[in-house]
Order: structure tokens, then sequence, then C-alpha cells
């Protein structure tokens, strides 16, 4: 993956704030009831936030009312949290309420996981080939044409891979475990899955082409 | 030579990807510059975080979820 501020030419200098995000920081950054009336104005704006983006997302949460409402109730307390202990890195690159939503809407994604990967559905099972069609869209009427290429991934997860790419690649590709369940099962973070996940599917494109089975792109010359 | 673009595209990387982390670092100001100024310039100031979020399901959702967070508080 490309190196980090070279590609997003963050600037770290601290910006003027405009006056409701000034007024925040200032209210947050009181004592007494002032702070106190603050906190809560900025709970009761997160809890809003936490409900919104679970309506958003509920057609695909296997989730629903009490036990919904209780995963908002926990990420807004932990985002409260989250921003309060951070308030000296707001450096006013963006509203104060933008970033401080961003708190909100990564608990709940954070919740979420744990919520799926606690689900019995959602278990690292041994590794089942025959979903990969389905997980696809691979139509079985067509398995003459496809099953080449199907068996070629399936050599090239075996012999290129290392153990951890393998056990990652196959949880998500094959078995479809959400990544975000997938880091609380493994205790790691999403930038390492994700990054386990590009190398590993960086080096099966690779030898998919070298083995004749997919077409080579620009940007594979830079890849291998 | 194929005719299975969901396999093709799903091994598909992109070299500028930043990652998630990096991506998170700035969702907040991405995001403020697509809805100020629109997805073409957010796109063209930040391409790598723009190809991460196109690639990344988890932080894709969140990408949207903030869009939709800012523009329903602003709309009250």
């Amino acid at each position: 993956m490309a190196p980090d501020k070279a590609t997003t030419g963050r600037e770290m200098i601290i910006h003027d704030l405009d006056g409701p995000s000034a007024q925040w920081l200032q209210e947050l950054q009181s004592s007494g009831e002032q702070r106190e009336r603050a906190l809560t104005r900025l709970h009761q704006l997160l809890l809003r936030i936490a409900r919104t983006e679970v309506g958003r997302r509920s057609s695909h949460l296997q989730l629903a009312g009490p036990e919904l409402d209780d995963i908002c109730h926990q990420a807004a307390a932990d985002a409260l949290m989250g921003i309060v202990s951070k308030l000296d890195q707001f450096r006013g690159e963006s509203r104060f309420t933008t970033w401080a939503y961003k708190f909100v809407i990564l608990e709940l994604s954070n919740k979420i996981g744990r919520h799926i990967w606690r689900n019995p559905s959602v278990q690292l099972e041994p590794e089942d080939w025959n979903r990969l069609p389905d997980r696809f869209g691979l139509d079985p009427a067509d398995e003459s044409q496809w099953r080449d290429l199907v068996l070629a991934l399936r050599a090239a997860v075996g012999q290129t891979l290392t153990v951890r790419q393998r056990e990652v690649f196959i949880a998500i590709a094959v078995d479809g475990v959400p990544l975000d369940a997938l880091v609380v099962r493994l205790g790691t973070n999403r930038n390492a899955i994700y990054k386990m996940m590009f190398d590993a599917r960086r080096k099966l494109r690779a030898a998919l082409v070298a083995g004749g089975h997919l077409e080579p792109i620009q940007d594979d010359a830079g890849q291998s | 030579m194929t005719g299975w673009p969901s396999i093709d595209r799903f091994l598909q990387t992109d070299p500028r990807d930043v990652g998630c982390d990096e991506a998170i670092a700035i969702l907040h100001i991405y995001v403020e510059l697509v809805l100020d100024r629109g997805a073409v310039d957010a796109q063209r100031r930040y391409d790598g975080v723009a190809a991460h979020l196109a690639d990344c399901g988890p932080c894709g959702e969140d990408y949207l979820g903030l869009v939709e967070a800012v523009r329903s508080e602003s709309s009250r």
C-alpha cells in the first residue's frame, strides 16, 4: 500500500475554528455545570447519530429491538469517553461535530463486529471450497468454464500464502466472515486484517496471471 | 481469458490504497470535502483514501455512515 502522508497530503496544522466548534471545545474544556451540560448534550447527539446509523445498516444486521438500542447506548457512551480523552487532538480540520460523529460510527462498527462474532452462525469452520462459487455468484450451470480458475485459485492459496494470510483469506473470501468480526476473533485490528487480505489478493492474482488464468492489468507490473 | 469478473475484481488491488488507519484518520476531513466541494475534488486530493474507501467494505460503510450523519444533522 502507498506511503501515508505522501498520498493523503495531510497537513498537521491547527486550523481556525468555526464558531460552533469553538463553543463545543470551550464548554467541554470548562468545569462544573457548563461542562456537564455540554457532555449531556454531546451524549444525546451521539446517541441520535448511533440510532440513525443502525437504521441505515439495518437491512444487513441480524439485530433488532432492545439489543440494537443497547449497542447504540454503548457506542454513544464509549464514543463520548473517547472524544473527551482526545479533545486535545482535535485540530479544527473539520467541524467539531463531524470529528465527533466519527467516534460513534467507529464504535458502532466495532460493537456490531463483536456481536456478529458472538453469533453461533458466524464461526470459523474447516475450509469448505464448495461455498466459493456461491460467494462469487458463479453459476453451477457454467461449471465447466470456471472450474479451472477455482482449482487454480485454491492451489495458489495453498502454495503462495503464509499460514496467517491463508487463514484470513479463507475466512473472508470462502467462509464469508465479515472483516470486523474476524478482527474480534483474531484479537487484532482492521488495518492488520485488511493489509493481510490486500497482500494475499495481490499474490494470488499474480499467481493466476502467471498461470494464464487471468489477464494482466497495468498495475500488475508494480505489484509482483 | 476469464469470464468470471467477480473473482478477478476481488483479487485486484490498487497500489494507491493507504489502508484503514490512514483513511480513518482523515475520514472526517474527507467527508466534509465530499459534502462541501464534491466527490471528484475529494478523490483528486486524497486519491489514496478514495482508493481505500472503494475497496474496503468496513471503511466504506463507515464513510457512508459519516456522510449520512453529517447530512441528517445539518438538515435538522
